[in-house]
């Protein structure tokens, strides 16, 4: 457990460092997935690897890692309630716009290349 | 008798302590109702641990101080999802294109949508700006607003209600818009409810789950790269 958090800790840090080396507009945690993803490639881990197992574990209560950022709702319920119309059509409509727009747009270029693919 | 009550709801030992209970209550609640989709664990555990603090008196400010170790673990985690990537490296062929596509189609429908809907429905500039970078999972969500003068805090908040709201109603819907193929269930879920959509994702499907992931981190540098472009436009 212990080995496997040491490596996804490694692959965050050099994430947060090669984003600020190059001023990239992306979050350091993200760069060190694509860090980890490449180097799991690279050295054809299994479902063994230390890494794998603790990965698993901490991905399995992603959900637990969330709820101190969103216990900041109690603060903020005044101010939703204040303005409660333009936050929820805002929050809920283009919620359901983009996962729309993601969902057609993927599923039409994946027939589209198919169909072009196929002849 | 006061003191020591005053220290103890406080201290980061009952603060870790009321988090992790109230998430164990959460996922309870998912197993006893067979995973019904509104017994998410993170909603309970807000719910419970919000209950909690305002009859004890604690300031969010010391909870959020409190909770840090927990909190922290969020980038590990986010580094962690190249795990399920990993096991589903071989169902990214053929896919490249549509994904680097659909994203930032996607994360130029969110910003727009959000900005405009404000707007329409009469809320002011600094609400649009709160509310344009909520599809972005929190640490970025944040730091955008903050860059485009939202209010940091309640972005997150805002980014943790689209969250729960893929996690509750994602799959549903998904399934009316008749988004089928698994691929492009995850894509569009880690699209609009980054983290929390993707651990619903991974309940439901392990390809639905890494896709989810993936678009995550694309949406979150997608929105970073589109943000000021669009807010100087609709603005």
């Amino acid at each position: 457990m212990i080995t496997g958090l040491t490596w996804l800790l490694a692959c965050q840090l050099v994430g947060e460092v090669l984003v600020r080396l190059t001023h990239a507009p992306v979050p350091g945690p993200v760069v060190g997935m694509a860090v980890l993803f490449l180097l799991l490639h690279v050295r054809r881990a299994g479902e063994d690897a230390t890494v794998v197992r603790a990965a698993d574990g901490l991905i399995r209560h992603l959900q637990l890692l969330f709820v101190p950022a969103g216990v900041g709702i109690v603060v903020y319920l005044g101010a939703l309630r204040a303005d409660a119309v333009p936050i929820v059509v805002a929050l809920v409509g283009s919620w359901l716009a983009g996962l729309a727009a993601v969902g057609w747009t993927t599923v039409l270029l994946e027939r589209f290349l198919a169909s072009r693919g196929s002849r | 008798m006061r003191d020591t009550w005053d220290w103890m709801v406080h201290s980061p030992v009952f603060l870790v302590l009321l988090t992790l209970v109230g998430y164990r209550l959460g996922r309870e609640l998912r197993d006893r109702t067979g995973g019904h989709p509104l017994a998410q664990p993170v909603l309970v555990a807000i719910i419970l641990i919000g209950t909690t603090l305002s009859l004890a008196h604690v300031d969010y400010a010391d909870y959020r101080a409190g909770t840090e170790l927990i909190a922290f673990w969020l980038g590990p985690a986010t580094v962690a999802l190249a795990v399920p990537l990993h096991r589903q490296a071989r169902r990214l062929r053929g896919f490249v294109v549509p994904m680097l596509m659909a994203v930032p189609v996607g994360a130029v429908v969110s910003i727009a949508t959000s900005i405009l809907l404000v707007r329409i429905c009469g809320g002011d500039e600094l609400l649009a700006r709160t509310m344009a970078p909520k599809a972005a999972t929190t640490p970025v969500s944040i730091a955008l607003s903050e860059g485009i003068g939202g209010l940091p805090p309640m972005t997150a908040v805002l980014t943790i209600v689209a969250g729960i709201l893929g996690a509750v109603a994602g799959p549903a819907v998904l399934t009316l818009l008749r988004v089928r193929d698994r691929r492009a269930r995850g894509l569009a879920l880690g699209a609009v409810s980054h983290g929390i959509g993707t651990s619903r994702a991974l309940v439901e499907d392990e390809t639905e789950g890494a896709f989810s992931g993936l678009s995550m981190g694309l949406t979150a540098l997608a929105t970073s790269i589109l943000l000021p472009l669009l807010v100087a436009v609709l603005l």
